[in-house]
Formats: structure tokens, sequence, C-alpha cells
């Protein structure tokens, strides 16, 4: 077993008689990106900050690089670099300046600060930028100074809050690209928070879906849709067209679908359909269509992304 | 021989004084971070250091600070000369009842504005309070409130950084002032002050800034408890506007009621004096302006109700500044309280609160 950069026992945390985070087991191994996948409000910055030791926790333990955060959050902080959700610089200060407060703060000799401020603005491309005051930077700009603000204390893991909240779609891609090459390169953890289901599923290693404080499945995205999709994990859509050759009403056409094994449910409806198999039925579905005569006009596969798995546990949890 | 002892006894001096000199000021401040001392790096500026720096630079580079002092020193400045002009012979006349004239320069004026001291009390607060009333909120209204929280530093640095901070800046104002006020006057009068004097003046100004990090924490307090700096703003204002108007009205309410008649016992009597003495007690600025008379004006020999009996034998004199000091030294110990319960309060709600980002 890989050494566990962020392990979670047990943890807990309420505010009154809400729940937040509801007996959350969770371990992250090093060099992994993990990402935490939630609606708003599912308690993901609650978990996040109680591994910083931002916030107290009522029960469970959490360890981040091996220390318990609850008890030496300092040592903790000095091996993780967080970018909150939002965040924020001094606007009356140059990129450069902030990434130098930063450093000081970290203890950083004045020499080595501004040789790492410069390598890593370099890195997130703000090598330009460093000398022109924040308040002048573009949401993109400001995003990657945050990344370059956690980078500058080399940390060994990173912690990102809904990084790409309000990035357009081309600077997400390139933050993430970011994000997927540091990590890669110098072997950092990172924990990453979101609600976008496609980002988490370009970057992520593993996932985890965090609903309402617990954690709903875990592991890679598609081994989740096994979990979640037990029965019936493939769908086909289609729609027939009626030729002179037809030889079947829509009634008997979709009796005979349903009949054929492995397919699980069969919605017809103004001749387009939508079945639900446990294994890819593709190729028998066409032939069974042509042979009794009709024209087939589209079939398409669907693919299980997250935003199904998303819903489905959604819909799920109405029934209940 | 007698030479090169001396000689080789210097140079052991030097080098046992050269030891610690070389290592002092590389970093001041580690006694304040315990437990990381195999973090310390040799020329690292220590956090709590660079914080401190960085919010004094903050404070004067920020346009309230320069408005508000250019208006305080202008309002000083103006007293003065106005204080100078026609003072003269104010000054001479009242020096035949003391020998203080220098001291007069920070308490008397010819009417047209009013003296240093009533400035200093009047515009002191409002100095604290715009320094402070920001201090934690527009961090966390900017989102970096918990961005240098994330970072290895102690979250009571923050507090303490910003309190530090504006102390100094504090300092440096009334300093700068009080400097000012006696360079002038020593130019127009042409009479240096005495050492009394001086020292008068010096402590003058440490209890004034006493005073004004009074209201500066009162302050931070409200700019912990709330998120909109206006709010904060306003709240410090008025609690600045009920000690120095409503309560003073308050407070004779209730000693009009305990008013005793012409022909009431001189316990009544006592009672009353030591009521409406008590009553006002509380009040910051009713502290400071009993500091400010006792230290400026060394005739003043008593804060409270005196007796007769207690008047009885007294020699009508000034008294030393030791004995003045002594006489506010209740009243010091009154402002320092208040501050530190300002700082209290904002020290459990702070490091109790749960900091997310804006």
């Amino acid at each position: 077993m890989a050494e566990k950069s962020i392990e979670i026992i047990g943890l807990t945390k309420r505010y009154g008689e809400h729940v937040a985070v509801d007996n959350l087991t969770l371990s992250v191994e090093k060099g992994e990106i993990f990402g935490l996948l939630g609606p708003n409000g599912a308690g993901k910055s609650t978990t996040i900050l109680m591994l910083l030791g931002l916030t107290e926790i009522d029960s469970g333990s959490v360890k981040v690089c091996g220390i318990d955060s609850s008890r030496y959050p300092l040592e903790v902080k000095r091996k993780v670099g967080y970018l909150p959700e939002d965040v924020g610089f001094y606007n009356d200060y140059t990129g450069m300046q902030n990434l130098l407060y930063v450093a000081r703060l970290n203890n950083i000799p004045m020499e080595e600060a501004q040789k790492t401020a410069l390598e890593t603005l370099a890195e997130v491309g703000l090598e330009e930028a460093k000398d022109k005051k924040v308040a002048g930077y573009s949401r993109g700009m400001r995003q990657r100074l945050g990344l370059a603000d956690v980078l500058i204390k080399k940390p060994e893991v990173i912690i990102l809050d809904e990084p790409t909240l309000g990035l357009d779609p081309e600077g997400v891609k390139k933050f993430l690209q970011l994000i997927v090459d540091l990590s890669r390169k110098k072997g950092i953890t990172v924990l990453f928070s979101s609600h976008h289901l496609h980002q988490v599923q370009q970057l992520c290693d593993r996932v985890g879906i965090f609903v309402k404080g617990k954690l709903l499945a875990e592991g890679k995205i598609s081994s989740l849709a096994e979990q979640l999709f037990s029965k019936n994990a493939h769908t086909l859509e289609g729609a027939v067209a009626e030729t002179e050759e037809t030889s079947l009403s829509l009634k008997e056409l979709a009796r005979k679908m349903e009949q054929m094994e492995g397919v699980a449910q069969v919605e017809m409806r103004d001749k387009r359909f939508v079945i639900a198999s446990k294994k890819d039925m593709s190729v028998p579905i066409s032939r069974l269509v042509v042979n009794s005569g009709y024209g087939l006009h589209s079939l398409s596969k669907k693919e299980y992304g997250l935003d199904d798995i998303y819903h489905q546990y959604f819909q799920e949890e109405k029934q209940i | 021989m007698k030479s090169t002892l001396l000689k080789s006894g210097i140079d052991r001096l030097t080098t046992i004084i050269k030891i610690p000199s070389f290592n002092f000021p590389t970093n001041p401040f580690r006694f304040l971070r315990k437990g990381t001392v195999e973090n310390d790096r040799p020329l690292a500026l220590s956090p709590f250091k660079a914080m401190v720096r960085k919010e004094i630079t903050d404070h004067i580079t920020n346009w309230r600070f320069i408005i508000l002092f250019a208006i305080i020193t202008l309002a000083c400045l103006g007293t003065l000369f106005s204080t100078l002009s026609d003072g003269m012979k104010v000054l001479v006349n009242d020096n035949s009842e003391n020998n203080f004239f220098f001291l007069n320069l920070f308490t008397k004026s010819d009417g047209t504005l009013p003296p240093y001291f009533v400035f200093v009390g009047f515009l002191g607060p409002l100095f604290g309070i715009s320094l402070g009333f920001d201090a934690i909120s527009s961090e966390q209204n900017r989102g970096t409130l918990s961005r240098i929280l994330a970072q290895p530093v102690p979250r009571d640095s923050i507090l303490n950084a910003k309190f530090l901070a504006g102390i100094i800046v504090i300092s440096l104002m009334l300093f700068t002032l009080s400097f000012l006020v006696m360079g002038a006057g020593l130019i127009a009068i042409g009479i240096p002050p005495t050492a009394e004097e001086f020292m008068r003046i010096i402590v003058y100004t440490i209890l004034s800034i006493v005073y004004v990090s009074f209201w500066l924490n009162l302050s931070i307090l409200f700019s912990v408890r709330f998120r909109q700096p206006a709010t904060s703003a306003l709240s410090g204002i008025a609690v600045w506007l009920f000690f120095t108007i409503f309560y003073p009205m308050i407070a004779n309410l209730i000693i009009k009621g305990y008013e005793p008649s012409q022909f009431a016992s001189p316990k009544a009597i006592y009672f009353y004096q030591k009521l409406k003495f008590y009553l006002v007690q509380i009040m910051p600025n009713e502290l400071f302006d009993e500091i400010t008379s006792a230290i400026l004006v060394p005739s003043v020999r008593s804060l409270g109700p005196l007796t007769m009996e207690q008047m009885q034998g007294a020699i009508p004199s000034s008294l030393p500044l030791g004995q003045s000091i002594l006489l506010v030294w209740p009243q010091f110990t009154g402002l320092i309280a208040l501050t530190l319960l300002c700082f209290l309060l904002s020290y459990v709600l702070f490091m109790k609160r749960e900091i997310r980002s804006r």
C-alpha cells in the first residue's frame, strides 16, 4: 500500500442540529489527484476546513501527511497549500508582492523567496503581469496567482476548493492542465473539490461523491458507474421509421426487444425507444429492428458520465 | 607591558560583546515561535514581523490615515499659533502662579481655538476608530483572511499584528505632534522646558497613546464582530458619542436625583460627591481628561472630592511628577483595563470563529 497523504476516519461536524459532515472516512494516496464531488452545501468546504484545522472537529480524526491537523494545525499548514474558494489578494499590491508576503509568512528567506516567486510565476504563466497590481488582474489571472501562491511554499499536498468557479471554458481547461502537469511533475497530492462533473472526470484519478455530508461512492470513475448502476449500466437510445416492409406494430417490436436476453427495460414512445440493458445490446437490437422491416433512424449508445451518476443518485433519493 | 595587557583585555571584551550583538538582530521575535526551532533559517524574517511591517505600510499609505493626520496636525498647529500670537501675555501672567509655563502651550489658549489637549482628547478616539474599524472585516471581505490563515502562522498573530501596528502608528503620530508643539514653542518663547516639564509632556504623550489604543482596540473588536466595515465604524462612533454626549446626561439625571438639600448632613453630601465622582469613572474620555489635567497641570492635587480636613495644612504648591502620576494611577489602570477587556473580547470572538472564504 502506498503512503497516505490524507487520512480521514469517522469525521463528523455538526452545526447545531444540522450535520454538515457525517461519519466520513476517506484516504488519499501520495501523488494522487482526488476529486471531491458534490452539490453545493454537501459539506465539501467544511471537510477541507477541518483538514487544515481551520474549524473544530466534533468527532473522528484527520491526518494530513501523518500529522493530526486538529492538534498541530501549524505543522499541517506548513505542508499543505490551500487555495480557498474565491481567493482574495491585496489589491494594492502587485502579484509579486502578494507572493513575497506569503513567502515571508512561511518563513522563507528573502533571497530564496524572490527566486521561488519568480519561478512559480513563470510556471503559472504570470511572468509578464508580476509587477501589475492585482486589482487589474482578470479572474483567470487571479486564480493562477492563487495557484502560484499555493506552490510557493513547496507543499506536499494541495487542496483546491472550487478552483474553476467563474472561469471561462478555455481558462478552465488550461488551469486544470496546469494542475495535472504540476502534480505529475512534482508528485504533489491534489485534493480537488468541485461540483463540475466534467472537470473532475477529466482531471482526477479517483473521485469521491459527497452528498449531504456522506461519502456516497468512491473510486475510479468507471468503477463508480458500476457501483451505482449495477443493474442496467448500458442505455441505448434510438428512433425507427416505418417502411413498406414493416411487418410488426411498434408495440410488438417493443415486446420483442424486451424478450431479448439482457434487456431490462424498454420504453417505446412515438417511434423512439430507450433500452436499458446489462450489457451492450446495440448490435442485436439493430439487427432486430431491420429484420422486422423497420428502418433504423438513429441508434446511440449512452456512456455514463458523472452527470448520470449524479442524477441517478438524486432519483434514488427521491424514491426513498 | 601594561598597554599590551590592556589591549588584550579590550580584545577579549570586544569578542565577548560581539557574540550577542551578532545574534540578536537577526531574529528578535524568535521567542514568539516556540516549537519551530528546527525550521528556523538564519536570514528569515519572522512571519510576525512581516505582518506588522505590512500593516504599518498599509496604514501610512492609506488615504484615510493621511487625511486624519493632516487634520490633527493642522488643528494642533492652529492652536499653537493662536496660543502664541497673543498668548505671550497669558503665558507670562500665568507664570506668576507656577513655573510650568511651557505646559501652558498644551493647556491654554486665547479662546479662538481650543487648546492642544482638547484636540487630542477629541480627535484621538476618531483616529483610533479609523485605524481599526475594518482591520479584520476588510481582510475577510477581500477573501485574504482565509488565505493568510492557511499559512503556518498562529491565528492570534493576525490580531496581534493589527494591534501592534496600530499602536506603533499612533505612537509615531502623537510623539510627532508633541515634539512639534514643543519645538514650535521653544522657537517662539525662547526658553527651553525644564526636565520636569519635558518628562510631564512625555508621560502625557504615553498616556494619550494608551487612550487612543483603547479606541483602536474597541474598533478592532467591532471589526471582528461585524462583517460590514460601515457597521463597525458606526458602532465605534456610536460608543464614542454615547460616552461624550449621552452618558454625561444620564449621569447628570441620576446625580440630580440624589442631590442633597442645603442642610443635609456632611455624610450625605460626601456620598453625593462620591457618587458624582464614581459615576463618570467608567467613561474612558473622562478618565483621560482627569489624566490630562493631573499630568499637565501640576497644581491639581486631587481628582475626587476632598474634605476640609484633607485640605488642612496643605502647602499651596505644585506636585512633583511622581505624585501626579500616583494621582492618576487608578485612572491609568482603568484605561488599561478597558483596553485589555476589548482585546480579550476580540480575541475570544476571533479564535473561536470559523473562517470561511468571503
